[in-house]
């Protein structure tokens, strides 16, 4: 009895279009488009800023504008040498480097391998507020409080100048470097930390020779990451330094940066439609490209770094 | 991390040498930890010092005229709002409905995949681009001009990335068996999702909306790109009334040579970080109340 009603034929359950049906199949399809417009505004990013740029290209060559060291596109006789805005975000993006990337690596350290709970819960939230003060509040420590005590130390510097640029963005992109490193970090194995320890070592070569090259790749990562955000940042380093084209290496100029430059033109009100209008596109699409090939190369990274350690 | 056993055995044999350079590594590594929480100090204080002396009753009621005793923020701190609530608006749902998507809704496809990563590299677009787009798209293309609704719209690509990425990182918080269990009783996809999920990673995602509010209440660039009015006259009333926000304010005064300027920036950065730090704040005591029931 009990077998064979446990083996009777379940009613098959009609398929029939309620309004449940319906409303769920529009859901769906809300949040498919949702997550489409993230691919639109990709493209629309590109497509904007190719289509402009590509008219600036039939004006002015792709010499020129690479390797020109002259800059003043909004001149009556301009010249659209960009190497002096490329020279200004080099600066930028290797100064705050030198100054990030040691000081956010051996935070991540400390807070993996030495820091006590407590400690933890004072750097942790602390490196927190600095990464989420914004930029144009940099700017502004760079022109009134780094650039004057820089100048009591003597240095010769402009009141715009490409260091405090450096120093305050150096100190905006520590926290990314430290919270990426610490998530590579903490991604090696246990076991692999104690087995360097059984063969003796120190805690500062299990660090270093152990946990350090284990997640190299995934800190070189946070390395590009932060190299990337250095190189697109604009309030810290127009308010910080400056606004004049300058093909230099000294730290100690004003300068003028790729991102700069797009917010000081805009401000201007420029034609639209002219070729000074253009060269924004020009210059953003360089932008884009240069941060698009740092982001993609540091996604492969992380993606090693996971393989790495499954 | 606790520290292992074997480690403290091993400590004492190391030669002097070796010992020098452990101590010595691990004082560079709490070293730099302090000298981290001293930047955060510096930062803020060398920020806000010279601004206490403009915290007055005018300061908040006034506009930002071109005398410096009377300028105010009140249009900014309103056009801030604006933008803001408008941004919020926009980007949260679309935020989640996309995140929904990729991690509840869409199997692991190609396309699935290329929408995921393209996600994770919006995010690493700096925000100027976003301007630049912007300008061409909403101000231009769709003719809203110098609006808060062009400049919520620009905002709202902007963080995108973010929201989703936040939400998505939410629904993975909750546990399998929840769903499972939901599935089990005969509820369909969509009403485990909505009634035992969503509720489920409603803290975290509350979380990342906070965030978002305060990456969408600092972030400057896009704005300068989009076109903001200099000197607003007007409090704005609508979503096509021209605007002007707080970190354009302080960009604006501290762009002037003027010293005096830089006291009201100062003193308007107080404002804003005192905003932002209170969002946090209610973010952090939010979390924890949630976490108790």
């Amino acid at each position: 009895m009990a077998i064979r009603e446990a083996t009777a034929p379940v009613p098959s359950i009609k398929r029939r279009v309620s309004s449940r049906t319906i409303r769920e199949w529009f859901l769906t399809n809300i949040c498919l488009s949702a997550g489409l417009l993230s691919i639109v505004t990709t493209l629309a990013i590109i497509l904007v800023l190719f289509n402009e740029a590509r008219q600036f290209f039939t004006k002015v060559s792709l010499v020129e504008f690479f390797t020109g060291r002259e800059w003043q596109p909004l001149f009556a006789e301009p010249k659209f040498g960009a190497l002096p805005l490329f020279t200004g975000t080099l600066q930028i993006a290797l100064g705050s480097a030198l100054i990030a990337l040691p000081i956010g690596l051996f935070i991540s350290i400390y807070l993996s391998e030495y820091a006590p709970p407590k400690v933890r819960g004072i750097v942790k939230p602390a490196l927190e507020v600095l990464a989420g003060v914004p930029t144009v509040v940099y700017g502004f420590l760079g022109l009134t409080f780094i650039t004057p005590i820089l100048k009591t130390w003597g240095l010769p510097l402009d009141t715009f100048n490409a260091l405090s640029g450096m120093i305050v963005v150096g100190i905006m992109i520590i926290p990314l470097v430290t919270s990426l490193s610490e998530d590579a970090i903490a991604a090696v194995p246990r076991a692999i930390r104690e087995a360097a320890y059984g063969l003796g070592a120190s805690k500062a070569e299990v660090s270093t020779g152990v946990v350090l090259k284990s997640a190299s790749s995934g800190i070189i990562a946070s390395f590009i990451l932060a190299i990337s955000r250095a190189v697109g940042e604009t309030m810290a380093v127009t308010l910080a330094s400056g606004a004049k084209p300058n093909f230099t290496l000294s730290p100690f100029e004003q300068i003028q940066t790729m991102t700069a430059f797009i917010a000081a033109t805009v401000k201007g009100d420029v034609p639209y439609g002219s070729t000074g209008y253009q060269t924004l596109f020009a210059v953003g699409f360089t932008l884009f490209v240069v941060t698009l090939i740092l982001n993609l190369i540091s996604m492969k990274l992380v993606k090693r770094l996971k393989r790495h350690h499954g | 991390m606790a520290e292992p056993i074997v480690q403290k055995i091993g400590q004492a044999k190391l030669s002097p040498a070796r010992r020098f350079k452990d101590k010595l590594f691990a004082g560079l590594c709490l070293g730099s930890a302090i000298l981290g929480v001293l930047l955060l100090g510096v930062v803020l204080w060398g920020a806000v010092k010279d601004g206490f002396g403009g915290l007055t009753p005018r300061f908040f009621n006034g506009f930002p005229t071109a005398s410096i005793e009377r300028a105010g923020i009140k249009p900014a701190l309103i056009g801030t709002t604006w933008v803001v609530v408008l941004t919020l608006l926009i980007s949260i749902p679309l935020g989640v409905a996309a995140a929904i998507y990729l991690e509840e809704i869409a199997s692991k496809n190609k396309v699935n995949q290329v929408i995921q990563a393209n996600i994770a590299n919006l995010a690493g677009v700096p925000s100027i681009i976003y301007g630049i787009l912007g300008l061409a798209a909403f101000v231009r293309f769709f003719g809203m001009g110098q609006s808060i609704l062009a400049a919520a719209c620009t905002m709202s690509l902007l963080v995108l990335p973010t929201v989703i990425m936040t939400t998505q990182e939410a629904l993975r918080t909750v546990p399998k068996d929840l769903r499972e269990g939901s599935l089990a009783c005969g509820a369909t996809a969509w009403q485990t999702l909505l009634k035992m999920t969503l509720p489920c990673a409603l803290p975290p995602i509350f979380t990342g909306m906070i965030l978002t509010a305060s990456r969408a209440i600092g972030e400057t660039a896009p704005l300068l790109v989009i076109g903001v009015v200099a000197s607003t006259r007007e409090i704005p009333k609508g979503i096509r009334d021209p605007y002007t926000v707080l970190p354009i304010q302080i960009y604006n005064w501290s762009s002037m040579p003027q010293k005096e300027w830089h006291a009201l920036a100062a003193a308007a950065i107080i404002i804003l970080m005192a905003m932002l730090l209170s969002l946090n704040l209610i973010a952090i005591i939010l979390r924890n109340k949630t976490k108790r029931i």
